[in-house]
This record gives structure tokens, C-alpha cells and sequence, in this order.
């Protein structure tokens, strides 16, 4: 079996619709994309970086496409009504694959362009035919298949020297009453000295239904900028996801990229990062709560291409009930690039019998002057903490929750915007407590009207 | 300056240990059998004739022969293995006997010159050291040493070959119990062609009263070497089991493919530790011995313990994983390896971890050294199974680098299933440290010496797990492969 059979075929029979919704761009890259997707098959359970996880049986299902971007719903700024206590944030929506803007962006978003490929295509067409499908790594079907079908995404640029001072906040929501797979695609350029912070959540609306969003995000971070992307998945265990984040980093750049997890059913999570330039600083970030059954895969591989840079990676998972946990991370040190520091460090707690965590930390180094590390531990709490807590009258619940809740703590400080890591730290208790509810997980607090 | 710079002398000094030569490169002029280059069935029903088998032991040849028919060589290791044209390699090579019919009475003069030159006791220098040693020259074990006194005990030490003969009810009920011929491509082509090896049997109750030691060398030209070793301790069994190996120089590659098989019953010991010290190749990377080995042992006792303890400094390529299977409650596993490259060596080893058993436990520390253009990889796996609650492991492996061309590698892999199991791993990877270098210098230690100290003191978890009379090999060979490998 193959599922992209399927893909492919809605493709060819509807290539023409597609096209002619869709910027020349994008269409440019589909023959390739085609070509690849011709000979790809998904990666099954067992595969090399694939222990744990069968991309085939995801892809699988019968999901509908939008290809005719027929409009579902009316603005979703008319039902998130969205707020960070103590920030102010350029608010932006996707209702599945269409992107909105809110009247707060326009208002406060200054020299920052946030706007469709559409209208980028028009209004940046050097910078969309320049960085476009760069990044991205056509070898990984996903990937292709995004670029297959993709007929919209959203641009955010970023001119050298201009610091935006608000976040960028992208709520990403689900919201259809069938079946359905989109193709969520961003491409973020920040210039020399630039600096930008963006909040991207997803959510999902109807829980019946199950959907699957396959993402490609490129990051193009030139000399001396500085990104944070945070990104957190607060949807229904019926919700599927691959995401694939590429970064292309300059000389003396600074990429923050958080990745959290708190419920869904299917996540895959791809952080393929290149460092081209002297000095430059990589953190990825990850945390994942899970229960039930859901299954969350992160997959990162730091390239350093230069001398002098380094790089941080803490992926921290909590699994309970059924839930699946995997993490492979690969730091690649090239030939000629000494003095690069890297750590890597993945560390779970596996709180049921039937949990399952797969850890693959690997290190590949091919210069001596290096500092490289990395550390992976998989286990339970602390039964002295717990008897200790206990012995001050602490219940085992209340004294479980709070460890866990201590032990996700540092991924949450890595956070540099402090408003958002209060709210984290907010949003993981209730998370813990089993309050969640799935609008109160939005960054934005909802306050749905 | 810049800083990946190094001084004059550090030069100096890589140049020097780049040319030390192999010094256990010398060929034995000794009558050799050997059945010409190829394989089929043919060659495998020869095999077998030779040796005198009995029928089912040449089925299990023949069933392992079409099995490797259907596989592929394996590819996904860190390591460059040349496509190996397997009908150029001749697969029995045995000393020939100069009374044939004969049984070994007296070790033939120029053999024993050879082993001689390795400096491994025999004979009287055996006495002396207290080890028990069975030689094996290219594929036919030489003689074996010690057996009566072990006899008396019960402990049955000899060549593989014998105890097919002797005690072929033990051999057939654990060969290919624990590798089975459908392991792994070598796996398969060893079962079908394995000439001989050691085979160990350890009673119930019994303290093997000395270490067993297996000294392997290839000398033939284009032989490849597929020996085979079981060892099993029975109930509250103790033993301690050495191999070391050599080859000569040779401009060819040559092929190792051994297995070894360990079962470890109720509450018994087996201690396997190795020093690997084949052919390398010259320092252009020419020539070698590709090691190509699967080493596993099975704790199929509660309160078990296997322990692996390896010092790898030879092979052009070196693939090889000693595993455990930890099946029975509160086993133990554990797994010491120091692995040194120069010059153009790659290795690719490390061990799997298997825990079935409840409250099983694993404790493993892998010492990577690479100089000169090599490549060295550790790549393990930890594997908690969901029924095996309370077990532990810990896994550390550090990486030292000593040239700016050579690569440091580590692909671990961990799979926990359940919630009572605590899984730990840290590697780090990075140069000498230049404070220690400099700290040294400063207190009139040269460079040289220092690095010698500093990689000792690297290594010394590891080498402290050897038994005697192996960590001083284990400790000079170090210094010779490495000799200054370091500024």
C-alpha cells in the first residue's frame, strides 16, 4: 500500500484548479515535488528515525482536501475573542488553511510584513523566489507532498535593523465538519539585526472529526538576528500533525524555537537546523504532557556548517496512560569548525506501566576542538520527594503534580517572553490537574464569547 | 595564531605515531591446508568432511548456507566495507599436520615460534602465568592447554572440532541458540563455514580455578577467519574467558567473521573480555582485516551476570556489538570498551542491552579514542521489554579526539516500556583537554607522556576491569597505537 497514492492522483486530476489559485511560485516547484513523490513511500514504524512512528498508516486515511479553498467559516477573530494577560500581541488566525488578520495586527504591526503568499508574490517577489522551497528538503515526502498541494502560506519578513516590538501571534484553528488534510505553510525571513517573536498555537474546534495538518516552516535568520518561535499544540486526540521546521542560520544570529505539546493525538516534529555562520546560538526547546493515547515524535538534527557557534537542545516529555514518546536528535559538527559547543538533553518520565518512550540522542563530530555532549534518562519521579512531600501532609496526587510540574519547569524558563512563560506555567498546571479545556489551552486565553 | 594551531612538537609527534609500524606483522612459514577460493555447497559439505562431522551439524551448515544466500550485506553501519566478493576468499585454512591421522602430540616448532613472538604462554611459560590457552591459527585451534587439570574439575575446555566429537549432545543443544544462523548476514555465512573455535562448558557449582584464554591469528594469505566460541556456565558457574587476536601484515583485506554465544544459567558468572588487536592496515589505509563479528550472551538465570570487557586497537574496520539478553529476574549486564582508531581505521561497535527479565540491570562505558583520518562510532541500543519492571541501566560514552580529521560518533538508541525502569545516558565528545597538557609540561612531563598519562587515566575505567595478565597487553598496546598520537 501506499498512501500517497491517493495525494498524488487528487493532484493530477485537479492540477489545474490548484494552479490557478495559487501563486506562480508556488506552482513552480509542483513538477519537482511530483517527481519525488513518484518513486517516495512514507516512512513505516521500524524505519531508520522512524522507531516509533508510522508516518504510512497516518497519511492513510481518506482525509478531503481543500483544493477548491472553498471558505468554511466566518472570521474566527468573531469567535476568539483572544487576550495574553500582561501582552500585547499582532493577532493573526488560519481557519484550517486560509489565513486572517485581525484588527489589533493592522493596527500595531509597524514596518513587519505578515501577509499572505498571495499578496507577497506581488508585494515581495525577490524575497518569495529567493528563499521559497530552499530550506525545505524535498527529499522527505512530507515535505513534497506540502509542496504538492500547497496553495496558499503565510510570509513574514522582517527588514535589517527593525526590531518588532509586539509578538507575532498566529492562532492556527481546525474547523470543518469532515475529514480533513491542509497544508500549513510559513516562511519567515528576518533581516540582518532584526529581531521578531512569534506565538503560534493550534487548535482544533470540532473533535469529531479527524484532521491531519502536514507543515513546512522556513526561517531564514541573517547576521545578528534574532528569532523566537514558540509553538504549542493544544488540539483533540483525533488530530494528526507533521510538522517540518527548516532554519538557515547567518553569522551571529540567535533562533529560539520552542516546541510544546499538551494534547493531541498524532504529532510528528522535525527541527532540521543548518548554522552557516560564525557565533551563532541555537535553542530548541521541547516539552510534551501526554496521556491517553496520544503519540508525540520530535526528530532534530543541528547541522554546524561553522567554527565557533553552539547550540542548545532540552526535550522533556511526561507520559501517562498509553502514550507513545520518541525523540531522536542528531548534532552534526563538519570538518574545519572548531570550537563548537553543543548539548543536547532529553529527559522523561515514564508515569504508567504501559507508557512508552524511545530515545535516540546521537552525536556526530568531525573536528577535534569541540565540546560536544549529550544526556538521555528515562525515568519516574523521585520516591524520596514524594515520600518527603507526603510526610508534610502533601496528597500523592497533589505531590506528584507539583514534581512533574517542577520537572517540565526549565523547558518553560527557557521562554524569553515572560508573560507567555507565566501563561505556560498556568496552562501545565491545569494540564496536570486534568482542567484543561480546549480552548483555555490557546496562548491568547480565549475568552470564547 | 590560529587556534586549531598546534605546536611544532604536537606535529611532531602525530607524524611519529602515524609511522609506528605493526609490530605483530610477521608471516609463519608453516605448511598450510587450504581449500581453494569459493563457496558453494561443495565447499561447505568439504568443510564439514574435514572435520569429521556428524550429519546434523552439516544440515545446520547447509540450512545457515541457503539462508545467507537470501541476505544482503548489511550497510547501514558508520563504517566503509568495500563490496566483499565472497567467491575470493578461501574458507578453510588449516596447519597441516605433519603426520597426517595423527593427533597433535608436540606443536609444530615454527607454530609455537609464533606464538612465541606474540608472547603468549605455552607450555612451560603457561605454568608459570596460570592460564589455560587454546590457540587457534587461521581456522583450526591449535592445542589446548591445561585441559586435564580442568577435567578433574569437570570444566571442558577444547576446540570446538573435539567437542563436536566428545560431547555432541552439548554442542547441538546450544549452538545457534543464541545467534541463530538467521541473525544477521555474517552470522549466517559463519554458521555455514565456521572451521572452529573454543567451546567452554562450566558444571554446576564450579569456580573455573583459572582464566580460559583463546589467542586467534589469520596467517594465510586470502583466508578469511570464521571461528566459533560457546561458552556456557551452568548453575552458580564461575568462569573468565580471554581472546586476544593478531594478524600478519598484508597489502589485502582480509575477513574475519566470528561468532561467540554465551549462556549464563542461575546465579552464574561469565566474565569475556578481548583485546583485538588485528592487522590495522598501513598507514595509507592499505590492507587490514575487516572484523566483522556478532558476540552475544544470553542470562538465561535468575541473578545471572555476563560482563564484556573489550580493548579494540586493531581491524581496518571493525564492526561488532557484544549484547546481553537479560532474561532471567536480576540479571546483570555489563559491557567496558575502549575503542582507539588511527591512521585510516573505522570502528563501529558498541552492545545492545536486552532486559526481559524483572529487575535486570545494565551498566554500560564505552571509551572511544580516534586519531589520524579514522572514523569511530558507538552505536548501542537499551531495550527495557514492558513485563521487565524495576530494571536499570546506565550508559556512558565518552569520545576523545585527537585529530582535527579523525570523526567521533554515537548513535544510541533507548526503548523503555514500562514505568518502574530508569534508563540513563550521557556521551561527550571533545580534544585533550590543553589545560591538563599544559599542567603537565609545566611540571617537566613532555607532551608525549602526558598524553600517555592523560589517555590512561581515559581509559582506566575500562582497563581496570581486565584481568591481570590482559591489562598489561591491553595498557602497552594503547601506548604503541597511540605513541604521541596527540598535541
Amino acid at each position: 500500500m501506499n498512501a500517497l497514492k491517493q495525494y498524488i492522483d487528487l493532484f493530477d486530476e485537479t492540477r489545474a484548479l490548484i494552479e490557478a489559485q495559487s501563486p506562480a511560485l508556488l506552482n513552480a516547484v509542483r513538477a519537482n515535488a511530483r517527481e519525488q513523490l513518484e518513486t517516495a513511500r512514507l516512512p513505516r514504524k521500524g524505519s531508520e528515525d522512524y522507531e516509533a512512528t508510522d508516518l504510512e498508516a497516518v497519511f492513510a486515511h481518506d482525509y478531503g482536501v481543500n483544493v477548491n479553498r472553498l471558505p468554511f467559516d466566518a472570521d474566527p477573530g468573531e469567535t476568539f475573542h483572544c487576550d495574553v494577560p500582561n501582552m500585547s500581541t499582532c493577532l493573526y488566525y488560519s481557519s484550517n488553511d486560509a489565513f486572517h488578520s485581525s484588527a489589533t495586527a493592522e493596527r500595531n504591526i509597524g514596518q513587519v510584513v505578515v501577509e499572505p503568499f498571495s499578496m507577497a508574490a506581488v508585494d515581495h517577489p525577490e524575497l518569495m523566489n529567493a528563499y521559497y522551497g530552499k530550506l525545505a528538503k524535498m527529499s522527505d515526502p512530507t515535505v513534497a507532498l506540502n509542496s504538492l498541494l500547497v496553495q496558499d502560506g503565510l510570509f513574514i519578513y522582517v527588514p535589517d535593523g527593525v526590531v518588532a516590538e509586539r509578538p507575532i501571534q498566529l492562532v492556527n484553528i481546525f474547523n470543518a465538519a469532515l475529514d480533513m488534510m491542509v497544508q500549513r505553510r510559513l516562511l519567515i525571513i528576518v533581516g540582518k539585526n532584526a529581531a521578531i517573536r512569534i506565538l503560534a498555537c493550534d487548535h482544533t474546534q470540532s473533535p469529531d472529526y479527524r484532521y491531519l495538518n502536514n507543515q513546512v516552516i522556513e526561517i531564514v535568520a541573517m547576521q545578528g538576528s534574532r528569532v523566537d518561535y514558540y509553538d504549542m499544540e493544544e488540539s483533540t486526540p483525533k488530530t494528526s500533525r507533521v510538522s517540518s521546521i527548516y532554519v538557515d542560520q547567518h553569522e551571529g544570529s540567535n533562533v529560539l524555537i520552542d516546541g510544546i505539546t499538551l494534547i493531541n493525538g498524532f504529532t510528528r516534529n522535525n527541527y532540521h537546523v543548518e548554522v552557516n555562520g560564525e557565533h551563532a546560538e541555537t535553542h530548541l526547546l521541547g516539552m510534551t504532557i501526554a496521556s491517553g493515547e496520544q503519540h508525540v515524535d520530535s526528530h532534530t538534527f543541528i547541522s554546524h556548517n561553522a567554527p565557533r557557534c553552539n547550540s542548545n537542545e532540552m526535550f522533556k516529555y511526561v507520559l501517562n496512560d498509553n502514550a507513545v514518546g520518541a525523540f531522536a536528535g542528531k548534532i552534526l559538527v563538519k570538518p574545519n569548525c572548531p570550537r563548537v559547543e553543543a548539548y543536547q538533553g532529553n529527559r522523561n518520565l515514564c508515569g504508567a506501566p504501559t507508557a512508552k518512550m524511545y530515545t535516540k540522542p546521537q552525536l556526530e563530530i568531525y573536528t577535534d576542538d569541540v565540546m560536544c555532549s549529550h544526556g538521555s534518562a528515562v525515568g519516574q519521579l523521585d520516591e524520596e520527594a514524594l515520600f518527603y512531600m507526603r510526610s508534610r501532609g502533601i496528597g500523592i496526587e497533589e505531590a506528584r503534580r507539583l514534581l512533574m510540574q517542577a520537572f517540565v519547569a526549565d523547558v518553560i524558563d527557557g521562554v524569553r517572553l515572560d508573560a507567555l512563560k507565566d501563561r505556560l506555567h498556568y496552562l501545565v498546571e491545569k494540564r496536570f490537574a486534568g482542567t484543561l479545556s480546549n480552548c483555555a489551552g490557546c496562548m491568547a486565553a480565549c475568552k470564547k464569547s | 595564531m590560529k587556534e586549531n594551531e598546534k605546536p611544532e612538537k604536537g606535529n611532531q609527534i602525530i607524524e611519529e605515531a602515524a609511522q609506528a609500524e605493526y609490530k605483530y606483522g610477521f608471516v609463519t612459514d608453516i605448511d598450510t591446508e587450504v581449500i581453494p577460493k569459493g563457496l558453494d555447497e561443495d565447499v561447505v559439505r568439504r568443510i564439514s568432511a574435514l572435520k569429521g562431522e556428524p550429519e546434523w551439524l552439516l544440515e545446520f551448515r547447509l540450512k545457515a548456507y541457503r539462508h545467507w544466500l537470501t541476505l544482503k550485506a548489511p550497510t547501514w553501519g558508520h563504517v566503509h566495507v568495500p563490496e566483499i566478493d565472497f567467491q575470493d576468499i578461501s574458507y578453510y585454512a588449516a596447519p597441516r599436520q605433519k603426520k597426517p591421522g595423527e593427533g597433535p602430540k608436540e606443536i609444530d616448532p615454527e607454530l609455537k615460534k609464533t606464538f612465541d613472538k606474540l608472547g603468549i604462554p605455552l607450555e612451560e611459560q603457561l605454568r608459570l602465568s596460570g592460564m589455560a590457552v587454546d590457540a587457534v591459527m587461521d581456522s583450526v585451534s591449535v592445542k589446548t592447554t591445561y585441559r586435564e587439570r580442568l577435567a578433574e574439575l569437570g570444566v571442558i575446555f577444547c576446540s570446538m572440532s573435539e567437542a563436536v566429537k566428545d560431547y555432541p549432545d552439548l554442542v547441538r543443544k546450544y549452538l545457534g541458540k543464541v545467534v541463530p544462523y538467521t541473525d544477521n548476514f555474517y552470522a549466517a555465512l559463519n554458521s555455514a563455514v565456521f572451521s572452529d573455535g573454543s567451546f567452554v562448558y562450566i558444571p554446576k557449582g564450579v569456580r573455573c580455578p583459572m582464566e580460559l584464554s583463546t589467542y586467534f591469528r589469520i596467517n594465510a594469505a586470502q583466508t578469511g577467519q570464521f571461528e566459533r566460541t560457546l561458552i556456557v556456565a551452568d548453575d552458580d558457574a564461575y568462569v573468565s574467558y580471554l581472546e586476544g587476536c593478531t594478524a600478519p601484515m598484508r597489502d589485502e583485506n582480509q575477513l574475519h567473521a566470528a561468532i561467540v554465544e554465551i549462556i549464563v544459567e542461575d546465579r552464574a558468572e561469565v566474565k569475556y573480555s578481548t583485546v583485538q588487536n588485528w592487522y590495522p592496515g598501513d598507514k595509507d589505509g592499505k590492507g587490514g582485516i575487516y572484523n566483522l563479528v556478532t558476540k552475544r550472551g544470553l542470562c538465561r538465570g535468575d541473578h545471572s551476570k555476563l560482563s564484556w570487557t573489550q580493548v579494540e586497537t586493531g581491524s581496518a574496520i571493525t564492526w561488532k556489538y557484544p549484547s546481553c539478553v537479560l532474561k532471567g529476574d536480576h540479571s546483570v549486564g555489563e559491557f567496558y570498551s575502549v575503542a582507539l582508531t588511527n591512521n585510516w581505521q573505522e570502528a563501529d561497535t558498541g552492545t545492545k542491552m536486552i532486559h526481559l527479565g524483572k529487575h535486570s540491570t545494565s551498566t554500560i562505558v564505552s571509551k572511544g579514542i580516534s586519531a589520524g583520518h579514522s572514523q569511530n562510532s558507538y552505536r548501542g541500543m537499551v531495550k527495557i521489554a514492558p513485563k521487565a519492571t524495576g530494571c536499570r541501566n546506565f550508559t556512558q560514552c565518552d569520545s576523545l579526539l585527537l585529530s582535527d580529521t579523525s570523526g567521533a560518533h554515537t548513535f544510541p538508541v533507548i526503548e523503555v516500556g514500562n514505568d518502574t525502569s530508569v534508563v540513563e545516558h550521557e556521551a561527550t565528545t571533545s580534544k585533550i583537554n590543553e589545560d591538563q597538557i599544559f599542567y603537565c609540561n609545566q611540571r617537566g612531563i613532555p607532551t608525549e607522556d602526558a598524553v600517555g598519562l592523560i589517555v590512561n587515566g581515559y581509559a582506566k575505567e575500562v582497563m581496570s576491569k581486565l584481568p591481570m595478565e590482559f591489562a598489561v597487553e591491553a595498557q602497552k598496546l594503547l601506548s604503541v597505537s597511540l605513541e604521541g598520537a596527540v598535541g
